[in-house]
């Protein structure tokens, strides 16, 4: 059964024309489907530049901002029709993890309060004791104990340990979906990796799925499972992450992949791009592939009419959108 | 890789504290390197290492609470730690220059980017025809990759790419001896981040000049710079040429930093790193990183290692680190 249905997701916004200019509309997801099997867990990774739509989407699961078209289903419920009591347990089992966890918390209030904020809103303990347990299970799942930290000041832990215990915090709630949106680039190298275990360890264990939401290839690539990359709204590739990585078929998941600098002197990164600044092709009226701008590879088809995405091969789950696979 | 002796930056015991209600907080702690003419040497350390601070007590550019506490620096043979405010001032951006963080929020909103540009040229320089002056922005936008009509354009119609490389260019207008990038690619894209990364290197070869390159993306370091000096709290615990540095690095806390790197090669099993940095107010007796250490014996508990010198003026201080001077004849 499915968990999580996207379907052809779309989200618009007015971009004013001026006094007498003509309206717009700027197209910042275009048709985005995926679904999310309920078992077993994994690690869904969106990837993409700024302004790619990644975030768009983070933001219609958790509700930030509503759809222009399409739906987006939990376990068969369409979130946009849910009662309120319905909506109150969709929020319960879909958590979240932002990006900057220097800024999500209050720095007034010790630690355990957002813990205790979490327990009281959901109704998950009856006592304090009972509360207090949760928390301290919670915080050994990402390898931290109370004692250490609950009574402390946000501004005493390191932004390693801070994000740990949003993680924490999402995992105590008992969701079936975390959506983590960037949770690891603010945080040092050699602390990401204590953040990205503790994912690994909640699919694995505990059976909670992850929307990785990310710009950084390399961490999906360790801890990934589905991939899917975005450029301005549109999936242009999708599939198993090692596979898609491994052997990237679009132009610009080539560029993209080329692009990361590799830890190695002796390997070099390759001549001198240039891209030109390409914006008209976000607009709800474009048409033609939105890559055209920056792609090598263009034809007169790509101009005329957009790509859509499909299987590379009859049966394959590697998915690409791109007129050379037609 | 541009092999020379001469000196343009020379760094001795540069001491930053931070002044605070319970002590003084020691970012830079004792801090000496050198950076030879047209080399770019990469410093990179976590958070909090100090390594911005340091470059800004290179440029003297620390603000309250933070103070210089003490070192010696010396630019083209020139001791520029003992000149006054004002004599500073002149030296900034034509000797030093800074390539800012955020170039976002580095650029003035209100002027266009050839009024900035022309700006810092007439401060530095006075008399100057506007014809010459229009060449000279001209050719400073040519140099990193950049159209002519931004010299019209406001901040908020440029991207982040474009942004940063006008930072370069204003960085580079007065000819310096010396730039220091502090993380300037790092809020970009990954597309973005190789073209402005690229322009900074092919500008600073085309113009010989040396660069100090502060960042945290190892990835970044392989491909931009000539040496790497690692620090850990306020100290730079090892620096090395930068191929011996990836084949061979020394120091337990640079073996870290590689492992850490995440691969797009192969998948392998997360590194987790145990410990916490010690309370910067108060460094442990002996050497800095004995707490993060799992190799850390009685003697590193004691005693602050030695700069011990490998081949190649590969430098590390490390207690478990035999001297291998012999191995360089």
């Amino acid at each position: 059964m499915s968990l999580l249905e996207i379907e052809n997701a779309t989200k618009l916004y007015k971009i004013s024309g001026g006094l007498f200019g003509k309206e717009k509309q700027l197209c910042a997801l275009n048709q985005f489907s995926m679904n999310l099997e309920a078992s077993p867990a994994s690690i869904t990774t969106i990837a993409g530049e700024s302004g790619s739509g990644k975030s768009t989407i983070a933001n219609l699961v958790l509700g930030f901002t509503s759809l222009s078209s399409g739906s987006i289903r939990f376990r068969g419920k369409d979130v946009d029709k849910m009662s309120s009591a319905e909506l109150y347990d969709y929020r319960k089992s879909v958590q979240a993890v932002f990006q900057d966890p220097f800024g999500v918390y209050n720095p007034f209030y010790r630690i355990h309060h957002i813990f205790k904020m979490a327990i009281k809103h959901f109704k998950l303990a009856k006592s304090k004791k009972e509360g207090s347990d949760l928390i301290e299970e919670a915080l050994n799942v990402v390898g931290l104990r109370g004692e250490e930290v609950l009574e402390k000041y946000p501004h005493q832990l390191s932004g390693g340990q801070r994000q740990r215990m949003m993680m924490a915090r999402a995992y105590m709630i008992k969701p079936r979906i975390i959506v983590a949106d960037e949770p690891v680039s603010m945080v040092d190298a050699s602390l990401r990796a204590a953040i990205l275990d503790v994912m690994l360890k909640m699919r694995d264990q505990q059976g909670i799925s992850f929307l990785y939401i990310t710009h950084d290839l390399s961490t999906a690539y360790q801890i990934g499972d589905r991939i899917f990359i975005l450029y301005q709204g549109n999936v242009v590739e999708s599939g198993d992450t090692v596979a898609v990585i491994d052997q990237p078929k679009h132009p610009y998941v080539q560029l993209l992949i080329d692009s990361v600098p590799a830890p190695d002197p002796d390997e070099n990164w390759g001549e001198q791009i240039d891209v030109p600044d390409e914006e008209e092709t976000r607009f709800s009226d474009a048409i033609g592939c939105r890559y055209i701008g920056r792609c090598p590879q263009k034809t007169d088809l790509c101009v005329s009419k957009a790509p859509i995405l499909k299987p590379l091969a009859v049966g394959s789950q590697h998915n690409v959108s791109c007129h050379i696979y037609d | 890789m541009v092999k020379s002796t001469e000196k343009t930056l020379q760094v001795k015991d540069l001491k930053v504290y931070y002044d605070t209600p319970t002590g003084d907080v020691k970012a830079v702690d004792g801090v000496s390197f050198d950076v030879y003419k047209g080399e770019c040497l990469g410093v990179v350390g976590e958070s909090g290492c100090g390594k911005s601070t340091a470059a800004y007590g290179i440029l003297r550019l620390v603000q309250h609470p933070g103070k210089i506490v003490g070192g010696k620096i010396d630019v083209d043979g020139i001791t520029v730690s003992q000149l006054n405010e004002e004599e500073f001032r002149k030296i900034r951006a034509t000797k030093l220059s800074l390539i800012p963080q955020g170039a976002m929020n580095s650029l003035n909103p209100t002027m266009n980017i050839g009024a900035q540009i022309k700006d810092l040229i007439v401060t530095h320089e006075k008399s100057l025809n506007s014809t010459d002056l229009s060449h000279r922005i001209d050719g400073l936008l040519r140099k990193v990759g950049l159209p002519l009509r931004v010299v019209k354009m406001f901040p908020h119609e440029l991207s982040g790419g474009m942004k940063q490389r006008v930072c370069i260019a204003i960085g580079i207008a007065l000819n310096p001896s010396l730039v220091i990038a502090d993380e300037s690619t790092s809020a970009l894209d990954v597309v973005v981040q190789r073209i402005v990364a690229q322009t900074l290197k092919n500008v600073q070869r085309e113009m010989g000049v040396s660069m100090i390159m502060i960042g945290h993306d190892m990835g970044l370091m392989a491909q931009m710079v000539d040496r790497i000096a690692v620090m850990y709290a306020g100290n730079i615990v090892e620096i090395s040429p930068i191929k011996e540095f990836f084949s061979n690095p020394r120091h337990p806390y640079s073996k870290v930093l590689i492992d850490s790197i995440p691969s797009l090669k192969e998948r392998k099993p997360l590194k987790l790193v145990e410990g916490i940095t010690h309370d910067p107010r108060n460094p442990p007796p002996g050497c800095i990183y004995q707490l993060r250490c799992p190799l850390a014996n009685e003697t590193c508990r004691k005693k602050s290692p030695s700069w011990r010198n490998l081949k190649e003026g590969h430098q590390v201080a490390c207690h478990l680190i035999e001297d291998e001077d012999h191995v360089a004849a």
